[in-house]
């Protein structure tokens, strides 16, 4: 079938401001965006600048606005994106723009990094020299936190992130979330402190934003809910 | 100019491997992590079905079964002392990354739980074992993410998004890298006393892969380049369940959950074909007998497809009919197979719990690469003298434990624990050396000059359309099926492609982020490694693991219980390294 893309460039080396790039190709209904991507970058223009690797959902490279919601290009298919016979990409928001679809990433892990993303116990190890033991029920507690791939879909979707790029941002806050509920964790504490900041949690006004971008179908909104609630109620449960 | 850096230890990857390795060298010396993507993207977290070892959590296990599972799986080319260290360090590496933080699924008693797969049995009732453990059916990305988070605990250094395009290596001596920064298009050079290469598999060679855009090979193709010699490059393993046309992988663990093979007419074929294992033989040969289905016109609809089904109440009917007492339902199998249920649906549109799902093989691992030897030191040549400095682990290294077929789950083994393996044994190293002199300019400028060459290429070929050749032949002609005549013809055309890329078209003339440039560059590698491939699958007049020959149908161990070691000059050579055999003599391979 035929699509048209209008794709945002802005090369910062020789563009003064960005500009649309708008490109005819034939395509299979089941490809992905990033096939479509791919189409006009190997054959028609290979100056348009994209991330990506696994090409299946997994890796968190190809995070962009695709008719204007943040999706992973190789996670949506050109038929259930394709209107009047057009898709619209640009970069996600909120990051500054090295080229074409690539953003300054370091921010957002800068983030990430901040909340101990990390297990923390100093207990001493099992005696046996075996596993930390963990019921299924615990272990499920935080299961759907671990699903996070970093892709960033999340905090560039989000208006408090938008008006203030300090706001830690959902990411994060998910990221926190997988070891503030491990019960193997000793850190918790620590981690709310950090996201009681003025730039934490707080600046979550519960839009939803999050939630409906996250392509790993994370519950993102729910979990920085969970993660005020224990910082409300000091009990984490 | 280039930028300068040095370190005791740099390691080349952030994946799996790779952050083993950092881990473990930054506890003792000055260590830095080189990736071309950031660390978390990297393609061990596309890994799915589980990482094994003989816990015995759920039933008996003991990890000598393990390794001779590993070597018969490998049809007897494994090292097997190797071996030995694989499946017996497997126990305490997976406890390691419990401990680190893993978020294993578990058993009602609160320990890892683990799964069936491929090959993987207990060694008396030859009946599938349960030794996978798992985090649902994102294994690889829960250990990608827990030892990028160990790396962060342990403030390793990292330059992320930075390419490795030269290795500095010096009459056998290794001294560093030279890297390319992506975001600003600048060179640096990388000066250390011990390096290591974790840069994982090179599937991009082939057009239906399971691998990620970035696995290009580009630290096997540089070491050609260095004159250094590849092991074992006629061994690639075709996955049987990629999903049709797209090659993304549906986990064995779909199998190891129940699912089973049908062809056109419903029929449950790999009774016919293995009757003890059935569907959980090994994927080497599960590949082969899609194919004679396909072949025998039983492909569905007469096309080159079969179905893998895992509609619970089938499963529950060939449990039934096997005689296993377990039973499943549509909750159990969405909580066990997330992710791959999700493929399904995604890319084809295709309910697994209502469907069976359309699959055909996949270009998927690699089991030959840079070899090395127990300590991931890399060899220099055929007789064991070492490249002083310099290892490799992961994917991208042949130790050999995977032999002529990897089996399920141990590719993960493989990475954490030679990983580990090689970064106590860098530190170690770099503890007692001092760096060696280089000459910076020299170096930076044969870089430059080289990715120069690229960038200002004015010539008519478009790297995507050679590349495309590429993949579509190498489907052909260098897959599951092999023949001398297809071989020769392969090489011919990569002859031809390797001759047109030297007339490259570049539109982007740019420095920061020019991926036309990476790509084509990349592009180079993989032409490289193909000829490697496809010539050493020529060499192997025999039939083995994952190399089928249709010219020579049966396994020679008379002439070919041997490894290859191929070197790229002129044309490529070939030189033979024995296997070492300890426990188990070669015998034939009945599943
Ligand atoms: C879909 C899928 C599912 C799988 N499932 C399983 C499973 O269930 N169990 C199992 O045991 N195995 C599985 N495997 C195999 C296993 O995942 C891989 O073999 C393994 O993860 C490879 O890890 P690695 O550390 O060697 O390399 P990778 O994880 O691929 O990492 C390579 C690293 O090298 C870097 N790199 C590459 N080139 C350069 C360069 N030029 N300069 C700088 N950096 C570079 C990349 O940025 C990356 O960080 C699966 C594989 C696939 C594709
Ligand atoms: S729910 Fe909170 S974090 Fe999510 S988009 Fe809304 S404000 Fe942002
Ligand atoms: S929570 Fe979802 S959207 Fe946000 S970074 Fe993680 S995977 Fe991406
Ligand atoms: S390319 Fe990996 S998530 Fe899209």
């Amino acid at each position: 079938m035929k699509l048209h893309l209008k794709i945002k460039r802005f090369n910062p080396e020789k563009d003064k401001k960005p500009w649309w790039g708008e490109y005819d190709i034939e395509v299979e209904p089941g490809d992905r965006v990033l096939d479509a991507l791919h189409e006009v970058k190997w054959n028609i223009d290979g100056t348009l600048a994209l991330r990506r690797s696994c090409a299946h959902g997994v890796c968190g490279s190809d995070a962009m606005r695709i008719n204007g919601r943040n999706r992973l290009a190789c996670k949506c298919l050109v038929k259930d994106e394709i209107k009047n016979g057009q898709i619209t990409i640009e970069p996600i928001l909120g990051m500054r723009v090295i080229k074409d679809m690539i953003v300054d990433m370091e921010p957002f892990f800068a983030h990430y990094r901040s909340i101990m993303p990390f297990l923390v116990n100093d207990t001493p190890l099992p005696a046996n020299g075996r596993e930390r033991l963990q019921s299924p029920v615990d272990r499920e507690r935080f299961d759907d936190s671990t699903k996070c791939i970093l892709c960033a879909c999340c905090t560039t979707s989000c208006p408090s992130f938008w008006a203030r790029g300090e706001y830690i941002g959902p990411a994060a806050i998910v990221q926190a979330h997988r070891f503030i509920f491990d019960s193997r964790d000793q850190a918790a504490q620590e981690r709310l402190e950090i996201l009681s900041d003025v730039d934490g949690v707080w600046r979550c006004r519960t839009a939803f934003n999050c939630t409906d971008a996250c392509p790993r179908d994370i519950k993102v909104t729910k979990t920085i809910g969970e993660v005020k609630e224990a910082l409300r109620t000091g009990v984490i449960q | 100019m280039a930028h300068y850096h040095q370190f005791d230890a740099l390691v080349v990857g952030a994946g799996g491997a790779g952050l083993m390795a950092a881990l473990y060298a930054s506890k003792s010396v000055k260590t830095a992590v080189i990736s071309k993507l950031y660390p978390t993207r990297s393609h061990t977290g596309a890994a799915q079905g589980g990482i094994s070892a003989a816990l015995g959590n759920v039933e008996k296990d003991k990890w000598e079964w393990h390794a001779y599972d590993t070597i018969k799986g490998g049809d007897f080319l494994c090292d097997q002392d190797s071996v030995d260290i694989l499946c017996k360090d497997a126990i305490d590496a997976v406890i390691d990354l419990e401990h680190m933080g893993l978020p294993f699924d578990r058993t009602p008693e609160g320990k890892i739980s683990q799964r069936r797969f491929g090959g993987h049995t207990n060694n008396e009732t030859k009946q599938a074992v349960q030794r996978a453990c798992h985090a649902a059916d994102r294994t690889g990305h829960m250990i990608l993410q827990t030892l990028y988070q160990n790396c962060i605990k342990n403030k390793v250094q990292f330059f992320d998004e930075f390419q490795m395009v030269d290795i500095i290596i010096e009459n056998n001596k290794c001294n560093g890298i030279v890297a390319l920064e992506l975001s600003t298009g600048e060179i640096h050079v990388f000066h250390s006393k011990a390096t290591m290469l974790a840069t994982g598999g090179f599937g991009k060679m082939w057009k239906i892969t399971s691998n990620a855009h970035s696995l290009t090979g580009d630290a096997p193709a540089i070491m050609l380049r260095r004159n250094l010699p590849l092991e074992d490059m006629e061994f690639y393993q075709f996955h049987p369940t990629g999903v049709y046309r797209m090659g993304i992988l549906l986990s064995e663990a779909a199998r190891g959950e129940g699912a089973v093979f049908l062809n056109d007419k419903g029929e449950r074929f790999m009774e016919r074909y293995m009757p003890t294992l059935k569907d959980l033989a090994p994927r080497d040969i599960c590949s082969r007998c899609i194919y004679q289905e396909v072949q025998a016109g039983r492909g569905i609809n007469g096309k080159d497809y079969v179905y893998l089904d895992f509609r619970p109440e089938h499963i529950n009917k060939w449990f039934a009919a096997d005689g296993n007492p377990k039973r499943v339902d549509a909750h159990y199998l969405e909580t066990r197979l997330p992710d791959i249920i999700e493929f399904a649906r995604v890319y084809l549109g295709v309910d697994p719990i209502t469907e069976p799902v359309p699959i055909q093989p996949t270009a998927h691992y690699a089991m030959g690469g840079i070899p090395t030897n127990n300590d991931a030191q890399v060899l220099a040549d055929e007789r064991g003298s070492l490249v002083e400095g310099l290892y490799a682990a992961g994917e991208v290294a042949c130790v050999s434990v995977h032999g002529a077929n990897r089996l399920g789950t141990n590719s993960l083994v493989d990475l954490v624990v030679f990983g580990k393996r090689g970064g106590i044994a860098m530190a170690d190293y770099a503890k007692g050396a001092s760096l060696r002199p280089i000459n910076k300019d020299a170096v930076y400028k044969d870089a430059e000059g080289d990715l120069a060459a690229i960038r200002n290429s004015a010539g008519t070929e478009r790297p995507a359309a050679i590349r495309k050749e590429l993949q579509t032949m190498m489907d052909e002609k260098v897959g599951v099926y092999r023949t001398g005549q297809g071989l020769r013809e392969a090489l011919s055309v990569i002859k031809g492609l390797q001759a047109r890329f030297r007339n490259l078209k570049i539109d982007d003339r740019g420095v920061k982020w020019n991926t036309d440039l990476t790509e084509a560059w990349e592009l180079g590698c993989l032409l490289d490694l193909a000829e490697v491939t496809a010539a050493a699958a020529l060499w192997r007049e025999e039939s083995r693991g994952g190399h089928y020959r249709e010219d020579f149908p049966n396994r020679d161990d008379s002439k070919f219980l041997q490894h290859s070691f191929a070197w790229m000059s002129n044309d490529i050579q070939i030189k033979t390294k024995p296997v070492r055999i300890t426990r188990h003599q070669p015998v034939e391979r009945k599943y």
